[in-house]
């Protein structure tokens, strides 16, 4: 029996005691241990390793600031709009908690793009921490259903219009898909019985989700280890007396100091943008959305959030085929999917960019000028580049944003698709035995 | 008996029991699943809208909302219905060969009468609803725009009758709802019983 065996708590002065009667009840102290005191994170972590902890201060964000929301907002497609108003001008302190909210799901994605880009750097998708990646791919994704869902909340035109068109995504799907979509909307259009499940998924469901899976992540972390920028395995050299890897500090109190830094810099951020800047121009908080839902008209100009427009250019960009427009749809969803299969795509001797050749690193750079280049052009209309003087055979439009948009679709692919044979191409330098500074 | 051999007996108890589980697992989630299909109250709105047309000027639209879409009434004016055939070879399915109208709409002009042009105002994109782009007022188009539609979510675009121009993301022509005249102004959206 556990509680027979345990050595009793010390060094927490008056509180031995009950810590000890708790500890024989539950494995306080040995959960403390192994996520905190004693986990050994690798000593040279740098900048980019701050995203990780800050994603998990946002979802605590939203979570809270959520809960306070739903007390006064009201899921009826009547009353919804005015509701959000409320909570902007007559609820004491609302206002602060509503752009806490849309402040910190834009913020939420700034941490996460970060995060995943750390770990595409480093190559902290690799062996052993394929399933460690798919949790958080699955995050994302998650992540992604939240904020589509979130954003129907305040029923202004983009959210209306948004939705509508995500839906009909699903009507793209072959045989099934118009049904589906009614399944989604649970009418022919979105109306208030899609307003009100959505409220529920956003705030029930996909939350609780959200929860399980970020512990998932957690939990597989903390199984195989921290990676590092130089990619090499800390748990391979440990101190012969205290069996603890050499290159490794325990994560309390080293590295939770240093992310209490990151977070005072990141709040100072969030509320430079939440108090002077909360609509981000119209990117965080888009300007149509100050207009109730219309379901007669759609607005001038729509694009979804910043952080959906790279998806939504590699969807306008490919042309239907076949009379279906299933193909954009499924180029869309391929473009997040991909990223599941990047443990496998990878077949470089080393992990980190540190060591890799130029032919990695130059696909890389074409990656994210190109994510850049198609996020920039999803909130324009296609004919933001004007158009060609010219036209020939093949060419279905002249917009040359649709171009571009068309290379940039190519170019975000064939980074992933044709990883394994440039990667394994690639010049690598001699990864170090030990980590570096 | 030793704790390597497999008790059959057990065995087969538990995947009967699992199997007998899993299918009460299935039959609960139905009511689940069935519960976010359409109301009975969702699906009894859909009744047929009445819209006067004699108020409406050439080259005026109107929108109507029928089963909570936009539907619009175009009375063309001879340019616009000329323009149709300027669109010909521009658009994607010029002979109406995707079933996208009623019987009694499957012609040049798409409707029952030439001047009045009734469609429902969805882009068969992705649902969003199109812009009405007469060409006098629309230079933004471009100077060989002939004038129609233009859907602001993704480019497509449309002639004078809900045709879809090559290139557009849209796959086929916007719809033509079943309508018919009660009277010489007086247009009935959804319902074609009487026919053209």
């Amino acid at each position: 029996m556990a509680a027979v065996d345990k050595q009793p708590v010390t060094g927490a002065g008056p509180f031995n005691g009950v810590l000890t009667w708790v500890d024989a009840r539950f494995p306080l102290i040995s959960l403390w241990r192994d996520h905190l005191a004693d986990y050994y994170a690798p000593k040279n972590f740098n900048f980019w390793y701050y995203f990780g902890s800050l994603a998990l201060l946002v979802l605590v964000i939203q979570i809270l600031t959520g809960i306070f929301l739903t007390m006064n907002y009201k899921p009826d497609a009547a009353q919804a709009f005015a509701s959000v108003e409320y909570i902007m001008r007559d609820v004491p302190g609302g206002w602060i908690i509503r752009y806490m909210h849309s402040t910190g799901a834009s913020m939420f994605f700034v941490v996460v793009y970060l995060h995943m880009f750390r770990g595409i750097m480093y190559g902290s998708y690799r062996k052993p921490r394929e399933l460690l990646w798919i949790f958080g791919c699955l995050i994302y994704l998650v992540m992604m259903a939240e904020a589509f869902l979130g954003y129907l909340l305040p029923w202004g035109q983009m959210s209306y219009w948004g939705a509508q068109v995500i839906v009909n995504l699903f009507a793209a799907v072959p045989i099934i898909g118009e049904d589906l979509s009614i399944w989604i909307r649970g009418d022919y259009v979105v109306s208030d019985a899609t307003l009100n499940r959505f409220f529920a998924l956003h705030v029930i469901a996909v939350p609780l989700a959200l929860l399980l899976l970020v512990m998932l992540h957690l939990i597989s972390l903390h199984e195989v280890g921290s990676n590092n920028p130089d990619g090499v395995e800390v748990k391979k050299r440990l101190d012969p007396k205290t069996n603890k890897p050499v290159d490794g500090i325990p994560f309390h109190p080293y590295y939770t100091v240093k992310d209490i830094f990151g977070v005072s810099v990141f709040l100072l951020v969030f509320c430079a943008i939440m108090f002077f800047a909360p609509t981000m121009g119209g990117y965080f908080l888009e300007y149509n959305n100050f207009v109730p839902a219309n379901p007669m008209q759609t607005p001038e100009h729509i694009a979804p959030v910043w952080y959906f427009t790279p998806y939504y250019s590699i969807l306008r960009a490919v042309p239907p085929l076949f009379g279906s427009q299933f193909w954009g749809v499924a180029a869309m969803g391929g473009a997040v999917m991909i990223l599941f299969l990047m443990p496998w795509l990878d077949r470089s001797p080393v992990k980190s960019i540190r060591y890799k050749g130029t032919l990695f690193k130059s696909w890389l750079a074409a990656f994210v000028i190109t994510f850049i280049i198609l996020g920039y052009l999803g909130t324009k209309p296609t004919t933001v580049w004007g158009q060609f003087g010219f036209q020939t055979f093949f060419m279905d439009t002249r917009d040359v944003a649709t171009w571009v948009a068309r290379l940039g679709t190519l170019i975000y692919f064939l980074f992933f698709l044709l990883m394994p044979w440039y990667s394994r191409r690639d010049k690598c330098k001699q990864e170090p035995e030990r980590v570096t500074h | 008996m030793s704790d390597k051999e497999l008790d059959r007996s057990k065995r087969g108890f538990l995947v009967a029991t699992s199997v007998v589980g899993g299918v009460a697992t299935v039959g609960v989630a139905a009511p689940f699943v069935a519960s976010m299909f359409p109301s009975e109250r969702a699906k009894a709105m859909g009744a047929p809208v009445a819209v006067d047309v004699g108020q409406l000027a050439p080259g005026e639209m109107i929108r109507v909302e029928w089963r909570g879409k936009p539907v619009w009434v175009v009375r063309r004016t001879k340019e616009m219905l000329e323009s149709i055939q300027k669109s010909e070879d521009k658009v994607t399915d010029p002979k109406l060969e995707i079933d996208q109208q009623p019987e009694y709409a499957k012609n040049e002009s798409r409707s029952i009468k030439p001047e009045i042009l009734v469609l429902v105002g969805v882009c068969t994109h992705l649902g969003c609803s199109p812009q009405f782009k007469p060409k006098e007022v629309s230079p933004e188009m471009g100077e060989d725009w002939v004038g129609g539609f233009y859907c602001p979510c993704h480019g497509s675009k449309f002639d004078f009758a809900g045709r879809v121009y090559k290139g557009a993301p849209a796959p086929t022509n916007l719809v033509v709802p079943p309508h018919t005249y009660l009277a010489e102004s007086t247009i009935l959206i959804g319902e074609d019983n009487k026919g053209a």
